[in-house]
């Protein structure tokens, strides 16, 4: 491989885990909060409301069907809106966190509803409010699951950034289809591919990891 | 003394999908200041549902219930939840946080009354040491043994200096040393703090150990209340009979013979009476089963005895039994 190749792919690595983290992170910061609601709205729990939860719900599970390279296509208006353009890594961003985010709302609510409803019955009889109970009680109860669950949705991510690439995203994703599908250049294909394949594994072991460690 | 709770026709309805079950049937009670109060009944009696009416866990369908004169189903959500804060509960599962370390668990309640964090370690470290576990503040509870976890639930339904303290079963997941450990801790708070403690049971070794009064709860509704010694003595109800008698099966040597139990206080266990019943009438009866326990302080005993089959022999022994001041009771009475 040429210096140039070389190069190109220690940038797409860089441009990969930019996409990845940023997406990420934007992801958290919507997913969480309704993947809370999702969960205290259900029935029988702290924040029961059947109308809310139906209508998350149904936002939700639209959002999940969806296949990723459709709400590529289907964003790209409300990408250039939102950056002011529809190619490269920073406008790569929006579609995956867009895409992400029922995926960690539904992610969310099953690690919380993994709670023992004894603890939140203890939080009751203790006098503290819904929310109070959510912050406190469940929260802290559901963290290692919810740090295993981020490991799976940063990895998925890293594998929908790699798609994102088709789009003039930029990244591994986007070496991998230049070089290996027009230029055929098995080497530089199969390198990405292995590069890829690593950073998703060192993702989900380093989640593990974490998870495991927290969990008294 | 001031009345702690009151229950007036109490009844609760769960519906769920259109089928209604009632769980308690028009209950009234009420719990005074500093008693330790015994509330027994099978599983699935509605022990726990009547435990959760009194600090609104569950909304009754009809009747009242107050704490302190104050009618809790008039209260708004905010208030009930101050009223919680005077009213402790501990679990069968101690639901503690599995995440946080036991001084963290402890302060919980302190939080939620919103006291500054420095007083909360003070306080919450005052209680593991009522407890017994000072040492154990910054271990976690999976670490811990069921007995050391209730304790710790127990220090950290102290905390926040509630009125009252529920206990739903404290025991049950507990063995019998682990929970004589327990109860003698909570009979030395309900002394020393002058604290009223509402215990519920299925089992009645634990009423007789520290309970004054207690009321018996059968298929949802009360069958029967009062002063543990008078219901341990001569319990009227057929629920209060079966947990009172006890469960390990009689083995008559004739099926038909008739089987009588005799309750003996303080005084009369320490008469050779079964002695003094061959010597003096030259009867002789079999005895089936017989244990003595201590109920608030005096000896209690009681005895199954099987009768001879000849009927005026029966009547004899059972007049002598009674002339010495035994209570005598049919065991197959209907
Ligand atoms: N949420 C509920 N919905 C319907 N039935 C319930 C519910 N909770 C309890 N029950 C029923 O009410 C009865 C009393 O339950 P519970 O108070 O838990 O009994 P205990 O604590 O005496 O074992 C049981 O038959 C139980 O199945
Ligand atoms: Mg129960």
């Amino acid at each position: 491989m040429s210096d140039y190749i070389i190069e190109t792919i220690r940038n797409g690595i860089i441009e990969t885990l930019e996409m990845t983290v940023f997406a990420s992170i934007l992801s958290y910061i919507i997913g969480l909060p309704v993947g809370i609601m999702l969960y205290a709205t259900s029935k029988g729990r702290i924040l029961e409301n059947r109308p809310v939860n139906l209508i998350l719900g149904l936002i939700v599970n639209v959002g999940r069907s969806l296949p990723f390279l459709i709400l590529l296509v289907l964003l790209i208006p409300f990408t250039r809106f939102v950056t002011g353009s529809s190619i490269g890594t920073v406008a790569s961003i929006v579609p995956l966190t867009v895409g992400a985010i029922p995926i960690v709302a539904r992610m969310v609510e099953s690690s919380l509803s993994e709670v023992s409803p004894g603890i939140i019955e203890a939080a009751s009889a203790m006098g503290a409010s819904p929310i109070y109970i959510i912050i406190h009680f469940i929260l802290p109860e559901a963290t290692p699951s919810l740090l295993l669950g981020a490991a799976i949705n940063v990895a998925t991510v890293l594998g929908y950034s790699a798609m994102a690439g088709v789009i003039g995203g930029g990244g591994l994703g986007a070496i991998a289809l230049q070089y290996g599908y027009y230029r055929y250049q098995k080497d530089v294909l199969w390198t990405t591919v292995a590069i890829l394949v690593v950073m998703v594994m060192l993702i989900s072991e380093g989640g593990n990891l974490i998870a495991k460690k927290k969990r008294k | 003394m001031a009345e702690v709770f009151k229950l007036n026709h109490v009844s609760k309805i769960y519906k769920n999908d259109g089928k209604e079950f009632p769980a308690l049937k028009d209950v009234s009670l009420s719990i005074n200041e500093g008693e330790i109060f015994g509330i027994i009944g099978m599983s699935g009696a509605g022990k726990s549902t009547l435990v959760r009416t009194l600090n609104r866990l569950e909304e009754i369908s009809d009747g009242s219930v107050s704490f302190y004169g104050q009618d809790l189903s008039k209260l708004k959500p905010k208030e009930i939840r101050k009223i919680r804060r005077q009213i402790a509960m501990v679990f069968q599962s101690f639901n503690l946080l599995g995440q946080r370390d036991v001084l963290s668990n402890v302060m919980q309640p302190l939080r939620i009354a919103g006291i500054p964090r420095a007083g909360r370690k003070k306080k919450a470290l005052e209680m593991l040491k009522i407890v017994g576990l000072e040492d154990k503040k910054n271990e976690y509870p999976s670490r811990l043994s069921g007995g050391q976890k209730q304790r710790v639930a127990i220090a950290r339904a102290l905390a926040a200096d509630p009125k009252v303290l529920l206990c739903d079963e404290a025991t049950s997941a507990l063995d019998p040393k682990m929970t004589g450990e327990i109860l003698e801790l909570l009979k030395e708070i309900n002394e020393t703090r002058k604290l009223t403690i509402i215990i519920i049971t299925h089992e009645m070794s634990v009423v007789e150990k520290i309970c004054d009064r207690v009321a018996i709860i059968d298929d949802g509704k009360m069958v029967e209340a009062g002063e543990v010694k008078e219901i341990f003595r001569a319990p009227k109800s057929e629920a209060a009979r079966k947990l009172v008698f006890p469960s390990n099966p009689f083995d008559p040597s004739d099926e038909e013979s008739r089987l009588i139990r005799l309750v003996f206080d303080g005084l009369a266990a320490n008469r050779p009476f079964i002695a003094e019943l061959v010597e003096q009438t030259g009867k002789k009866v079999n005895i089936l089963s017989a244990n003595t326990k201590s109920v608030g302080g005096i000896g209690y005993g009681q005895m199954v005895v099987e009768l001879p089959k000849d009927k005026k022999e029966q009547e004899l022994i059972i007049s002598f039994f009674k002339n010495g001041g035994l209570s005598v009771q049919e065991v197959n009475e209907p």
